[in-house]
Order: C-alpha cells, then structure tokens, then sequence
C-alpha cells in the first residue's frame, strides 16, 4: 500500500487542498477532546501521586517533577494517541470504506487518480503534521491541570510546582516523547486507511473495519511504545 | 488481426478470463464494441455482466486474454498510458458514486480541477453546459442526499462526460428507477453516444433498455458469451437461453408469440385484440 502512494500527484493543488483538509478533520476537530483528557490526567496524576508520598523526607516539590515526566514520557503521547486512535481511526476507516462500498473509490480510478496517493497520503501526512502538535498540547495542559489540581486542592501551592517543573529537567525526554508521536501518528493514520481502503461487503464490514483497525492501532501503539522504551532509554 | 480495428475508439476484447477463489466467473469472452454505437452486456444477475465490465475499465485484471482499446492494449500498458487512456473514459456507475461531502456543481467540476488548467469561470461554464445537457438546472449547489435517485444518475452522466471522452461506461443505468426516469436515461445515453461520437457500453438487464437503445447487444450466460446481435435481431432469436431471459414473464411470450403470427401473416391489420388474448 505504502508504495502504491508514491507517485507524482496529477494535480499539485488539489491534493494540497486535501492535506489541508485532513490536517482539519484529524488535528482541529480532535483538540476538544484533547483538551478534557490531557487537563484531567494531569489533574488525577497530581492527586494520586500526592496521595502515595506519605513520608515527609521527600520533598512537596518532586510531585511536580514526577507529574512532568509522567506526562511528558507516558501519558501525553501514548494515552492521548490512543485515545485518538479510536476518534480518528474509526474516522478514516469508515470514511474510505463508506467510499469503497459505495464506488467512489473506483470512480476516482477510472478518471486516472492514483487513489491511494490522493485518499490515503494526506491523511498519514496530516498525521504526522498534527498529532505530534496535539500531544505537544497535552502535555502543556497535562501539567497545568496538574498545577490548578494542586493548588485548588491545596495539596501544592502553585510555588513549589512550578520549583518542581524546573527540577533535573532532561530535555532528552522531549525528543523521545516527540519520537513516541510520530510512530503513534503513523499507525493511527495507515492502519484504519489499510482497513478501510480494502473493506469489501457492506455497512456492517465498514464497522467491522473500523472496530478491527482502532483494535489493531491500539495494540501495535502499545508495542511501539514498549519498543522505543528500550531502545531509546 | 482483425479488419475492425482501424476504426477509431472501438474496443476489442480477446478471450476475456476472469476468475475468484478458483471459480471462472468470466469464460472466454472475445466481443468488438463498436464506435458510435450503444454496446449493451445483457444477462441476468450473476452471469458476470459487472465483472466484465470491470475487467474493460481495468478494475480488475483479466486471468487471460486482453483488452483493446483502438488496437492498444490496455493489459500490458503501463502505468502512464493507463492513466492517459482513463482520462478518455467516462463511467456511470449503479449508485452514481457520487462524491457525498461535494455539492452537484463540485461532483461534475471534480475532473476538470483535476486535469485542466482552465479558471473558475471556464469549469462554471463547462459544468453549466454538461449540467443542461442532462437536463439538470438549479441543482448545482445541492449535495447528493438531497436529490433524487434519477437526478444521480444525470450528475453521474454529466461527471462521466465532462471531460469529453472517447468511451463511456454505464454499470446498471436503469437499477432503483421508475419506468419513465429509465427512459429517460436511456434517451440521454443514446443522445450523448451520437452527438460527442462515443464508444458506449451498458451493463443492463432491462429489456425496456435493450429495445430502446441497444444497437449492439452482447448476452452472458454463465460467464460466457452466448448471444450477439442487434435489438431487431433479439425477439426473432432461437438461441434457448436468450428466449428464457427475454421472455421470463408470460405477457413478454405471448407479444412476441403474437409478433413471430404476424410476421408470417397470420394475423391481419385489423386484428381483434380481445379474441387473440383469451
């Protein structure tokens, strides 16, 4: 499939017109759920960690820095392409397949379109141009949700947070989080392409596809993540 | 090499072979779809009529055989000829393949903001034009879910010739419409095919279709070819399976009973209609 889209587009603009579009429906449309989940997570990461440091010989500071690493590395790229996995991949899986059922598919092949470079490619490219910025937002609102979590409960006052934020800071963390998006967009984006491209029946094999490919996306992010881990720790 | 082949845009199919999971769907179909004319693939469902349709388009690559387009080969072309050749083609598929997040005027304008470098008010012209060729006005900005299933099938005409192509195909022009819409796309396909000069084939099993338009019928049957004639030649044929298929209900038997009387002279001008039928 991968080689079937690389060809030279037959018409430059409409296929920028299409990135565009992708870049829309996959980034813009997915920040309002991106938003809640990332604020929450970091809220709940404070809490729970504050929760399980009992001893008062650690410092009120490390819940911060625990709080930023664990979105940073975790929670941000891998919990947020997962839960876009199912919004965006069971989008793009019915999409193409509702396309394939209903010919579209075929009638942009008997006009000469390579269908795979024009329906598929902008959606991984539009992937890989918006998810690494989405999962870039969530880490910034996971750690503000976990500053107001902190000060609205008056587990940390917003001082020491922002004290702990600063502490033993690795900016290598960023690149591997970053490392972690990219991977994860390119399976959000190619697997429920690939399922919805090659759907063949009806309406009930569209959902089929889609159910199979938020499936197959969540478990190859999860052996993604363990890989990049080992090797890039 | 056969003589029919210096026309311009005729199509030639030589022994045709299709097959899924080990089951022949097509078998040996060899068939010349002339220039100018309606080529009707009559059969009914299930005789491979779709199949082969889409083994002429390269939707499907035939096992064996191959398909000529002007003496081309479609087969062993590569893959710049095959998208030059597809730009000359016009299809009309069974659901109208309509693109749903477009508008009328942006489904019909889809091929020429491909392939053209013409401006805005050039393609609004063209799709003005194609759009009142099928008899298709103040619909431009509709999307496809609010127009009828008739209405599709004219946007799907209008989107298959706009380019002004050499070869049209229609998958199942008729299917999900009344009588009278169907005649009225088969009046525009044989209209359209004489006025821009097309090599157009129909896939149909409506025989209203077959009597009005087909000047080339070819019946499958089983996945082979077993008939080819013109519609003059349909009701007068003695092949079995063609007789079963055409004449499938009583009141088609009995017209062409009474025709086949008539031609031998046996019922006169003035015939009394109540008498013959009881």
């Amino acid at each position: 499939m991968i080689k079937g889209m690389v060809s030279k587009p037959e018409n430059w603009k409409l296929y920028w017109k299409e990135l565009m579009h992708q870049c829309n429906e996959i980034g813009v449309r997915s920040i309002g759920i991106v938003v809640i989940i990332a604020v929450f997570l970091g809220a709940v990461t404070t809490v729970q960690t504050a929760y399980q440091l009992v001893t008062p010989l650690i410092p009120k500071s490390v819940i911060a820095v625990i709080v930023r690493d664990n979105i940073i590395l975790e929670l941000a790229p891998t919990l947020i392409c997962v839960v876009l996995a199912g919004v965006v991949g069971s989008r793009i899986a019915s999409e193409l397949g509702n396309m394939r059922i209903s010919e579209q598919i075929d009638a942009l092949e008997i006009m000469g379109i390579n269908t795979k470079a024009y329906l598929i490619m902008p959606k991984i490219l539009a992937a890989l141009i918006v998810v690494p910025c989405l999962v870039i937002l969530a880490a910034v609102l996971g750690i503000w949700g976990g500053k107001v979590a902190g000060e609205l409960s008056g587990i940390l006052p917003n001082e020491i947070f922002n004290q702990g934020l600063l502490e033993d800071f690795i900016p290598y963390n960023v690149f591997f989080a970053m490392s972690k998006a990219y991977t994860y967009s390119f399976i959000i984006s190619s697997i429920p392409a690939y399922y919805g491209y090659h759907v063949q029946g009806g309406s009930l094999e569209i959902g089929r596809a889609g159910t199979k490919s938020v499936i197959v996306s969540c478990i190859l992010i999860l052996l993604a993540d363990y890989a990049l881990a080992a090797i890039l720790l | 090499m056969h003589w029919l082949q210096f026309y311009y845009r005729m199509i030639e199919l030589k022994n045709i072979e299709k097959g899924f999971a080990g089951k022949l769907v097509i078998n040996d179909v060899s068939a010349i779809l002339e220039t100018g004319k309606c080529n009707l693939i009559i059969g009914a469902s299930g005789s491979g009529k779709t199949v082969l349709m889409k083994c002429l388009v390269g939707l499907f690559e035939p096992d064996k055989g191959d398909v000529l387009y002007d003496g081309d080969s479609f087969t062993n072309m590569n893959e710049d000829g095959r998208k030059n050749l597809r730009q000359q083609i016009g299809m009309l598929f069974q659901g109208s393949a309509l693109f749903d997040s477009m508008t009328v005027e942006q489904n019909v304008m889809f091929p020429l903001d491909m392939f053209t470098k013409l401006n805005l008010k050039q393609k609004q012209q063209k799709v003005n034009e194609v759009l009142s060729r099928v008899n298709l006005k103040d619909a431009n900005k509709k999307f496809p879910s609010e127009i009828s299933g008739g209405m599709k099938k004219r946007v799907g005409i209008a989107r298959a010739i706009v380019l002004n192509p050499k070869f049209l195909f229609c998958d199942e022009p008729n299917s999900g419409l009344d009588p009278k819409t169907s005649l009225v796309i088969d009046k525009l396909i044989k209209e359209i095919t004489t006025e821009f000069g097309m090599t157009t084939v129909v896939n149909t099993h409506d025989m209203n279709s077959v009597m009005e338009i087909g000047d080339k019928i070819i019946f499958m049957h089983q996945g082979h070819k077993e008939w080819e004639g013109t519609n003059k030649d349909i009701i007068f044929s003695k092949n079995e399976e063609l007789n079963q298929f055409i004449f499938a209900s009583e009141f088609l038997q009995d017209a062409k009973d009474m025709r086949m009387l008539e031609s031998k002279g046996k019922i006169s001008e003035d015939r009394d209609m109540d008498k013959l039928m009881s």
